[in-house]
């Protein structure tokens, strides 16, 4: 009985400008593979704009006569609300147990055989998913909500780089999170309650059923730093709707960027311990 | 089969049975879904409490009042979810063939797709939604009338086959759009958080659309403002607050029509 060791190859050359044509090339085929479920992409628009309305209505209710609720106007009570709906699916929350589905049955062998390493390679192909995303359900609910709604404009130029270098980090830390729930499958048999655990506790925790400011200062405080949930929504929102002055954006989005440095390096450290004990059944 | 009504019920005996066996077969996971369902309804009334947090009312609603729409929402979808909620699976069932399988056998096609996929599971969430239901109308301060009292078990059973209609209305889609995908979320979760809150919250045409075209507003707004004694505050007579069940049977009656007509125009995928 022969056995082959099958962990990620060292790189043979520490080439950047190869790395990042690899990571293109990729990233654009990741592109290419979601914009191929085009009727979804329609149901999904559809589904969200119904939700926009949905929240953006008891939002608005919520800031009632007085116009304004936990320091956010109207305005910025909607903006918060339509883009968080077209993000959700930009940073995709939920529903991506590709790598748990691999891990299960055993086609992770074949992630691992590739001279790319897998967290680069997956994380590729999430970077063009999501930019296909951006394009086909961040535009459509964006563009709707202003024949319905008042929408806040910002007002200051650096929020918009802001706003791009937020959403990019909020991208790739919710990947983090989403690949080191489905590499609990290299341990557990059954993944769903990781799963259950990450649905429920993100959700309530970004931001998505109410801006996280709507709780006491003590409890969203200490959220934003100690877990990366508000990173994920919240903050590409609230640097959007400029709710603080330009500094404490920053400062936000620096808190995102080091969540998701920290997380990614975890999920490299995961894999390597889970390439270890991997035994993968058959021929 | 036909002959014998007995022999259809231990059918339908059977295919319950064999699904209540198989799910609870892998304990630890099914007491996660367990709780995992019952998470998701927890957090939608938590929501509803953290909104109250901000503010003293909601579309002129205290939040007494506003815990009766929403434990009457809360508890109608989930046991609807529970009974029938997994019928928006069907467009894997058209897939993978499995609707052609059913459709062969001597046995109603509905019940048949609704008892192979109980998701006993969500039990956990429609016990949670009673237990909200009946801790609002308690703490709401009705004044009680018989007519009351009859509507308080009524109103969320009408809630249950308005809630269920929908997910059969919204699954026949699929017999024509295969992948149509979330857009029965749209109805079926979107109607679910429409009628967490008065419909006084909304505005415009979207509240025209989903309160009276599409009949939402008969879930858990009208039958909570009669429960409260309160007057409609968009002007509609008190008398219509006590329409509910009559929504909910005009509602069941056009989701079988759909149901009936998309079996009947059903084409297979083929292979």
């Amino acid at each position: 009985m022969g056995s082959v060791n099958a962990t990620v190859a060292p790189f043979t050359t520490s080439n950047v400008i190869l790395w990042f044509r690899t990571f293109w090339a990729i990233a654009a085929s990741g592109f290419r593979r979601y914009s191929t479920y085009r009727q979804a992409a329609v149901a999904g628009i559809v589904t969200n704009t119904v939700f926009g309305f949905l929240r953006c209505y008891v939002l608005l209710a919520v800031a009632g006569a007085a116009g304004s609720a936990a320091g956010y106007d109207r305005r910025q009570l909607a903006t918060f609300v339509w883009v968080g709906q077209g993000l959700l699916t930009v940073v995709q929350l939920w529903g991506w147990t590709e790598l748990a589905d691999r891990i299960r049955t055993g086609d992770v062998v074949g992630d691992l055989l590739r001279p790319v390493h897998p967290v680069t390679a997956y994380l590729a192909t999430d970077t063009g998913r999501a930019g296909y995303a951006v394009v086909v359900r961040l535009l459509p609910p964006v563009l709707v909500a202003p024949f319905f709604f008042e929408l806040y404009l910002p007002s200051r130029w650096p929020t918009v780089p802001l706003f791009v270098g937020s959403v990019a980090a909020a991208v790739v830390l919710c990947f983090a999170c989403r690949y080191l729930v489905n590499a609990t499958a290299y341990w557990l048999a059954d993944v769903r309650g990781p799963l259950v655990l990450w649905t429920l506790g993100s959700g309530v925790l970004c931001g998505l059923y109410f801006p996280l400011r709507f709780l006491p200062e003590w409890v969203y405080q200490p959220l934003w730093i100690v877990t990366p949930f508000p990173s994920l929504l919240q903050t590409p929102l609230d640097v959007l709707v400029e709710r603080d002055p330009t500094p404490v954006q920053a400062a936000l989005v620096a808190v995102q960027v080091c969540w998701a440095a920290l997380l990614l390096a975890t999920c490299r450290l995961v894999q390597r311990r889970a390439e270890r004990r991997l035994v993968v059944q058959g021929g | 089969m036909a002959d014998r009504p007995g022999g259809t019920l231990v059918a339908y005996r059977a295919l319950l049975g064999a699904q209540a066996r198989s799910q609870a077969a892998y304990r630890a996971s099914f007491v996660v879904d367990l709780v995992g369902n019952v998470g998701a309804t927890v957090f939608d009334v938590l929501t509803v409490l953290v909104l109250f947090g901000v503010t003293r009312e909601l579309g002129g609603f205290t939040l007494r009042e506003t815990m009766v729409v929403v434990g009457l929402s809360a508890f109608a979808f989930a046991t609807a979810d529970l009974l029938v909620g997994n019928i928006e699976r069907i467009p894997r069932y058209v897939r993978t063939g499995l609707l052609d399988a059913v459709l062969l056998r001597p046995l109603g096609a509905l019940p048949q797709l609704l008892l192979m996929d109980l998701p006993l599971r969500k039990v956990s969430r429609a016990l949670f939604g009673l237990a909200v239901w009946v801790t609002a109308v308690t703490a709401a301060g009705i004044d009680w009338t018989p007519a009351r009292a009859l509507l308080v078990v009524v109103a969320p059973a009408a809630g249950v086959v308005f809630f269920g209609s929908v997910f059969v209305a919204t699954a026949t889609v699929s017999f024509f759009w295969i992948e149509s995908g979330e857009l029965a979320n749209s109805l079926t979760y979107g109607g679910r958080d429409f009628t967490s809150y008065p419909v006084t919250v909304y505005g415009g045409w979207f509240r025209a659309l989903f309160a009276y075209g599409l009949g939402f507003a008969f879930v858990s707004y009208h039958p909570a403002l009669a429960l409260l004694g309160r007057a409609d505050p968009l002007g509609l007579p008190s008398w219509v607050s006590w329409a509910a069940p009559g929504v909910a049977v005009v509602a069941a009656a056009l989701a079988a029509a759909a149901w009936r007509f998309g079996i009947r125009h059903y084409r297979s995928t083929g292979s």
